[in-house]
């Protein structure tokens, strides 16, 4: 049979690879995207995780899932649904199968799928794939349990342990399906498993008894698929997902600034890796304090900046909510602070695994008084890292508290990461107070051209001062109620923020001459941007702006947005970035695409909306 | 250098005149003073009230911050950088209702703050409402009729939260002050100071039995770790065991005499003893306990912060952020 294999190049292909948590989904769903992208092919990856923290084994709701897309030019998204669903028990293939493309092929493991099994996943009957539909034809059936300790009958494991590597078969299994090569994932293993040579050895051998096990009987699929690489960018990478991204972004800013890195934090959805991630690296000088509250958290932080580090702090919506206070603190001491905000489904608890883009005027605006700070959203999960950098370097450089808002899809989903190297990396110079100025200085004495105090950090002879939540004279430093002061520091406080300089906002596809424009901000930003590749791709005459730094808009914001016929702002919340724009920019009346279900976009949707509008 | 109460001394209060908060930052000055820690490596952070204006009339770093937040605030300061002096100053609303949980929470971690809770049993600032530490039954604007809620006993609430220092002083008892400062800043760790003062306005004459000098002779008593529980005009009383209970009696009567009465232990782990000495009140026929009623020695959260990065610098091989990279799973794209 194998000499009637057809090979079939592919531009692009979605892998959800679905199962019980324990399955080891993700390792297997990781392993694939890393054999993939050192072939240099294009990645993304999106977990799809249960709320339940242990669901019962073979239930509804214990299934995770961990998709894969895979690109031989760049991928923007993990795929809309799946080209191979791979399901390791009934309630997987039952909950999973919406996922998959009409046409998907599907691998089952056929000893997950016993009276017992079906009855967990609700199956009526013994035919579920005439329950749900599925040609037969289409399915790679295949007794993975059993192969799997045939193939580790004779490595005196037990059974269990055994059992843990149904992922790694097949894993083997889509390997030999799109031709990768096996050696990439043996030398994964043998290094994940470095300490374990026994464990790393069972996985080897049984990725290679699914891989040959595709090879051999093929089954009832017609294809093996090649998916080649286009532009190569050469380099060293690694898998990164945004919450790690921001982590990072955060510890290399802190060490351009020659600082020590403050987190403080309060465990929250989907925000907290980034607080697992800051406690792993000690070696580093980081500090974490998992504090008593959200208040706290931002609290803290705010106090760690005046004795004069990089204060942080991590949270979604309903911490932000928290830390309002504490964060216009910050404002009104113009003391640098990076305020990370993980947005997730609201309002209250809302939707917590899930993701939105709803905070965005509570990052904007919410606070009393006038309150600017700077906004910064990040665009992909690799992007998190220059945008966590580029917020440290504003906090610092500008003495003022930034948000960094991403989003449940950009901070669980992962994709491959070019190892950065800081030395490329703009310099970090907070305005410190010069020494010349001892005797004359007051603490909110300022550069004349960027309207920043200068910071005078506690341990300094003959700075000695005091901050505080109360307004100050613009000159001593003393607090004041003067209605001319007041209004004084309130324009400066605003004048300051507003003499940031952004990158000029970037036009993608059709700049010249599109007949729309898409628009939109932070983690939605893939989506979009394979939109209007598909719209261009139809002969649509398309362009796409994406807004990553909000507060202050880029200087060329009114130009672009003015430039083209019609514009459509699409974003996950009610209107939200078109409502600010709308009050940054004159006359400017976009059509909206707004969706708030918790998921990210589907670009089916989007290409069909934009349609419309187009055609409109 | 030596220096004086002057060096820490800035601008002129604005506290009504008689405000207890006028007697204690005079102690706070020359407390500093005598402990002799620069000005430039001490910082005083407050919340928000009457108090909480204190940062402003200190020549140190401070903040008058946010109410109800200092203690989270000094914890994040003295965490991120533990060479600094860190006093955290709050009023009864400020450390205790607004601010409790950041209160109990540094005290639980034990971050090595002088934790200051400037006592009146009102709000001074929003004129005159009744307090967490008002007594049941206070009246005030906010309850006209008397409030239906018992009070937080700072020093049961110092003790629940595992604190490991506790101390009292009256405003108006500059000694008694700056030894009860002196011996916060001694401390390593959390250190509440409950410093008794009167609301000339709102709550006049809420400490009046121990505010005076003489008020003090008799209803109150000074307690000095090592020695024995003695009080009275005439050193005539003292304190002694009774069943789960302490009791007052009267030195030469009924065969007692010096040898029998308790010995202030304020470095006992059991906090037994030192809750019933703090608790004690005047209306309980008891005097009430000034000076430094528990002090015991326990690791600090921010030492141990530290020790724990220097420790796990030497176990993991990356120090900075390119070796951080290389500790990945990487691969080349050639």
């Amino acid at each position: 049979m194998a000499e009637k294999l057809e090979m079939k190049e592919l531009a692009e292909v979605a892998v959800r690879f679905s199962g019980d948590s324990g399955d080891g989904m993700q390792l297997a769903g990781n392993i694939f995207s890393t054999v993939s992208a050192t072939v240099g092919n294009s990645i993304s990856t999106f977990p799809d995780y249960p709320a339940d923290i242990r669901a019962p084994q073979g239930s509804l709701t214990g299934v995770s899932g961990f998709q894969v897309h895979i690109g031989a030019e760049m991928v923007y998204t993990p795929g809309d649904k799946c080209d191979v669903l791979v399901a390791m028990n009934a309630a997987a293939l039952k909950t999973q199968y919406k996922f998959a493309k009409p046409g998907a092929a599907i691998i089952i493991d056929t000893d997950a799928f016993g009276a017992a099994d079906l009855k967990k996943a609700a199956f009526a009957t013994e035919d579920y794939l005439g329950e749900m539909g599925i040609d037969p034809d289409r399915v790679i059936a295949c007794p993975i349990t059993q192969m799997v300790k045939d193939c580790l009958a004779d490595s005196g494991m037990d059974v269990k342990a055994m059992l843990k590597c149904r992922n790694m078969f097949a894993l083997g299994l889509v390997c030999w399906l799109f031709d990768r090569d096996l050696n990439i994932a043996f030398n994964f293993l043998k290094e994940k498993f470095a300490k374990k040579p026994g464990v790393a050895e069972a996985n080897i051998k049984v990725i290679q008894a699914g891989y040959d096990y595709g090879h051999n009987t093929h089954s009832s699929v017609a294809n093996v698929y090649r998916i080649e690489t286009k532009n190569k960018v050469p380099g060293r990478y690694m898998d990164i997902t945004g919450n790690k991204a921001t982590a990072y972004g955060f510890i290399a800013a802190a060490e351009k600034a020659g600082l020590k890195l403050y987190l403080g934090s309060y465990p929250i959805t989907p925000a907290t890796d980034v607080l697992h991630e800051l406690s792993k690296h000690k070696s580093l000088g980081v500090t974490t304090v998992q504090c008593e509250d959200e208040i706290a958290g931002c609290a803290s932080a705010v106090g760690a900046s005046f004795a004069g580090a990089l204060g942080v702090t991590s949270t979604s919506g309903p911490g932000i909510c928290l830390k309002s206070e504490a964060m216009n603190l910050a404002v009104i001491m113009e003391l640098p602070l990076v305020v990370l905000d993980v947005q997730r489904g609201g309002p209250a608890t809302g939707l917590p695994t899930k993701s939105e883009q709803t905070d965005l005027l509570q990052a904007l605006f919410g606070r009393n008084g006038e309150s600017p700070m700077p906004v910064i959203a990040a665009t992909s999960p690799t992007d998190c890292f220059d945008a966590a950098y580029s917020a440290a370097k504003m906090a610092l450089e500008h003495m003022t508290p930034v948000i960094l808002m991403t989003d449940a899809y950009v901070a669980n989903g992962s994709a491959a990461f070019k190892l950065p190297n800081l030395a490329e990396y703009p310099a970090i110079n907070p305005p410190y107070v010069p020494e010349e100025l001892k005797g004359s200085w007051a603490p909110y004495l300022r550069n004349p051209e960027t309207g920043v105090r200068y910071w005078a950090v506690p341990g300094r002879e003959g700075f000695q001062h005091i901050l505080g939540g109360l307004e100050k004279d613009n000159k001593t430093g003393a607090i004041s109620t003067d209605p001319e002061n007041h209004n004084l520091m309130t324009h400066l406080r605003q004048e300051k923020i507003d003499k940031i300089q952004v990158p000029d906002l970037e036009v993608l596809g059709d700049k010249d001459d599109a007949d729309l424009l898409i628009v939109g901000f932070g983690g939605t930003y893939g989506h979009l941007h394979a939109a209007m590749d598909e719209l261009r791709a139809q002969g649509k005459k398309v362009a796409l702006a994406h807004f990553k730094y909000i507060n202050p808009l880029p200087k060329n914001t009114a130009e672009v947005l003015k430039k083209y016929p019609k514009v459509v702002v699409a974003e996950q919340n009610m209107g939200q970035l078109a409502g600010w724009l709308r009050m940054k920019v004159d006359n400017f009346v976009p059509e909206q695409f707004n969706q708030v279900k918790g998921q990210p976009f589907a670009v089916a949707e989007l290409v069909e909306a934009f349609n419309a509008i187009i055609n409109k | 250098m030596a220096y004086t109460a002057q060096d820490f001394k800035k601008g002129q209060p604005r506290w009504c005149p008689g405000c207890g908060d006028h007697f204690f930052l005079a102690s706070l000055h020359k407390a500093m003073a005598e402990i002799g820690v620069e000005p430039w490596n001490t910082a005083v952070i407050s919340g928000i009230g009457c108090s909480s204006r204190l940062p402003h009339y200190m020549a140190t770093y401070g903040m008058n911050t946010i109410h109800g937040r200092a203690a989270a605030i000094a914890t994040g300061c003295k965490v991120a950088n533990p060479n600094l002096t860190v006093w955290q100053v709050s009023g009864d609303g400020d450390g205790l209702a607004i601010g409790g949980n950041h209160f109990i929470h540094a005290n639980r971690r034990n971050i090595n703050l002088n934790m200051i809770l400037l006592n009146n049993r009102i709000y001074g600032l929003t004129k005159g409402q009744y307090s967490p530490t008002s007594p049941r039954g206070f009246v005030s604007k906010s309850s006209p009729y008397g409030t239906v809620e018992d009070p937080f006993r700072p020093a049961e609430l110092c003790f629940g939260a595992r604190g490991h220092f506790f101390a009292r002083a009256v405003a108006t008892d500059a000694p008694g002050t700056v030894e009860i400062l002196k011996a916060a800043y001694n401390h390593k760790g959390a250190a509440v100071c409950e410093i008794l003062q009167n609301c000339v306005i709102f709550n006049n004459g809420t400490h009046d039995a121990v505010y005076s000098k003489e008020g003090r002779a008799k209803n109150a008593i000074y307690v000095q770790h090592g020695k024995p529980l003695i009080f009275g005009e005439n050193n005539e009383f003292g304190l002694m065991q009774e069943g789960f209970g302490l009791k007052v009696v009267k030195i030469g009567e009924n065969g007692i005499t010096e040898k029998d009465i308790l010995v202030h232990d304020a470095h006992c782990e059991d906090n037994t003893l030192q809750l019933k000495l703090a608790l004690m009140g005047n209306g309980d026929g008891f005097p009430v306990a000034l000076g430094v009623i528990r002090d015991v020695d326990a690791p600090t959260y921010d030492d141990c912060v530290t020790a724990q990065i220097e420790e796990v610098k030497t176990q993991k091989k990356y120090h900075n952020f390119a070796e951080l990279l290389e500790t990945n799973d990487i691969w080349e794209v050639k």
